[in-house]
């Protein structure tokens, strides 16, 4: 209890070099867990769009970019006629710009693709989709945001399209995308007799080794992932996950410089302090206990603050119209428990070199001086 | 003085020996300690007097192990210090200290500030707070516990360190001129409680003063002059 009464009684003793350093972790860890969620988030819907009823992805080999695959239409109708194969649905992918939206999601997709089969269509009839080379269907933030209705034509790109549905879903890319019939979008992409990925669903999902191993004998330039591998190993995804650690990392090294900066202060204005717990018998290790547990509690403060400001402003990102969909907030358990281990290892390692000091502070020489 | 005596007209266990001990400071530009020997029996009381800078405070620090000599031997409690990585923390049990200006934590209060050396000790709560409300019941601050130390007068604030070095009970007591900042009416209370405490439990007291009168109520008087000690029969 006086053990614990000498860390607070620091703290206490100077409370806006506290607060500030208290503050200056949460905004770290805040920083760190809104760029980690966001960006994660980001990746889970992409992943959400090539797993919409499916479970393994064929795309070409050592592509940098899904957007940059050609997947033949030949393999397309080889791969739709094996035994194991419940339906395989060619998506190709593509980006165009309109007056104000520099970016726009186009998704060339077949009638019976899982996206337009099994989305909520607010306006138009899923029979309705392909009937016309200049038909398109948008998500409900897309035709928000090009002010289309049923009916009515949009300027996408250096094309002029038809809408003949509004449909709603829960993915972000997806509600603000442009769904084409495949042979419009092959087409408009200049792409024509490909497609960017195929989405596998199997008809025993036992069947997906034997599946990805007939995709590599029959296709050597292609490649099948199951959904988890393809997230996991998907260099976009890596480099983004990469960055998303490293900005947040970044964040929270700041914040353990503020922590370093606080504990060297706080151990020059208690000398005499420690100095005088040591002549009652205070070993190292208590010594080093003091100042560690000053600096852990400093740094869990600001992490459990962090992670309510990061939560709070998160939460705000929601009701941003312009991200509305764009942004997955869910704030996933193992993110929270990495960022509190990273801001507390931070603290005690900020805690390092004024633990030593404070550990090497010679009594006989700071108790000789008021 | 209450018997002017020496280690050979009362031979009890020898607990803090100095052998031949030397200390300077700045590379030896400036010499204290030349080459003291010294003895103090079990329950002795002994004070060391002589002008500033003679060296007292040093000799204390050196039998607290807060010091460590450039020469020479120092034992206390039969535990030979020199050399030994943690004398501060060997000698915890061992060794209480009293300082002149009383080195107490501000901002705790005079129970948590006597508690300090019972954690450092380890000793169990219980048994820490029985002695906490022996020793403040004996020295009248009982009723100022949850005091916080600034609070206190002078004279409660010595009687408060004079608690905390006796927690552990330890055989030897170290005091640098204990009652120097206090006034004289004060200084003669705090120093008959003092005497009081230490003969009651047999604890043996090296205290540094330049006060002769309290230094002749001690068992022993020793004159630190040139760095050596002086028995009175050589002043």
């Amino acid at each position: 209890m006086i053990f614990f009464k000498l860390i607070l009684t620091n703290l206490r003793r100077h409370r806006i070099r506290t607060f500030i350093s208290i503050a200056g972790v949460a905004f770290s860890v805040a920083a760190m867990l809104t760029v980690v969620t966001v960006l994660q988030g980001a990746i889970g819907m992409f992943s959400g769009i090539l797993s919409s009823d499916s479970e393994i992805i064929v795309f070409e080999r050592n592509v940098s970019d899904l957007f940059f695959s050609n997947v033949p239409a030949a393999a397309v109708q080889e791969v739709t006629s094996w035994p194991m194969v419940l339906h395989a649905d060619p998506v190709l992918f593509g980006v165009v710009s309109s007056a104000e939206h520099p970016i726009i999601t186009c998704f060339g997709v077949t009638p019976s693709d899982a996206r337009i089969r099994k989305a909520t269509w607010l306006k138009g009839n899923p029979g309705d989709f392909a009937q016309h080379s200049d038909d398109v269907v948008l998500g409900e933030r897309a035709a928000e945001f090009l002010v289309a209705s049923l009916g009515s034509h949009v300027q996408i790109g250096n094309g002029t399209f038809h809408v003949i549905g509004i449909l709603k879903t829960a993915n972000g890319f997806e509600d603000g995308g442009v769904f084409m019939p495949l042979g419009t979008a092959q087409t408009f992409f200049h792409k024509e007799g490909s497609s960017s990925v195929i989405t596998i669903k199997l008809r025993n999902k036992d069947d997906a080794t034997a599946f990805k191993n007939l995709v590599k004998l029959e296709y050597p330039n292609l490649i099948g992932l199951e959904d988890t591998e393809f997230t996991r190993s998907y260099s976009q995804f890596k480099i983004l996950k990469a960055t998303a650690w490293a900005v947040g990392g970044c964040g929270l090294l700041l914040g353990g410089l503020g922590v370093a900066n606080t504990m060297i202060m706080s151990v020059f204005t208690r000398i005499r302090e420690i100095a005088i717990v040591r002549v009652n018998g205070f070993s190292n290790l208590q010594i080093a206990g003091m100042i560690f547990g000053e600096s852990a509690l400093v740094s869990v403060f600001g992490a459990l603050l962090g992670l309510l400001i990061g939560s709070c402003f998160l939460f705000a990102l929601k009701f941003i119209p312009a991200l509305h969909g764009y942004v997955d907030v869910t704030i996933e358990p193992v993110v929270v428990l990495i960022v509190i281990v990273l801001a507390f290892l931070t603290g005690i390692a900020g805690a390092l070199y004024p633990a030593t000091y404070a550990m090497r502070i010679r009594p006989v020489e700071a108790l000789r001086f008021e | 003085m209450n018997g002017l005596t020496s280690p050979a007209n009362n031979p009890g266990r020898i607990v803090v020996r100095a052998e031949e001990v030397w200390k300077s400071y700045e590379d030896g530009a400036i010499r204290v300690l030349n080459g003291v020997d010294f003895e103090a029996a079990e329950g002795q009381t002994i004070a060391l007097c002589g002008p500033s800078g003679c060296g007292k405070s040093t000799l204390l620090h050196l039998f607290g192990g807060l010091d460590d000599p450039d020469r020479g031997r120092i034992t206390v409690n039969g535990t030979e210090l020199n050399g030994h990585r943690s004398p501060l923390r060997l000698l915890r049990r061992e060794v209480g200290f009293v300082f002149q200006l009383h080195n107490l934590i501000p901002d705790l209060t005079l129970e948590e500030n006597c508690l300090i050396p019972t954690v450092a000790a380890g000793i169990d709560r219980k048994t820490a707070r029985a002695r906490l409300l022996q020793l403040t019941e004996r020295t009248g601050v009982s009723h100022r516990l949850d005091q916080r130390i600034q609070k206190l007068s002078g004279g409660e604030r010595q009687r408060t360190a004079l608690c905390r070095a006796l927690m552990n009970k330890p055989r030897i007591l170290l005091a640098d001129e204990p009652t120097g900042s206090l006034d004289e009416k004060t200084s003669s209370i705090v120093f008959e409680l003092l005497l009081d405490l230490v003969a009651t439990e047999g604890i043996t007291m090296v205290m540094a003063t330049h006060d002769r009168a309290l230094a002749q109520r001690c068992d022993r008087l020793v004159e630190m002059r040139d760095g050596r000690v002086h028995e009175p029969e050589s002043v």
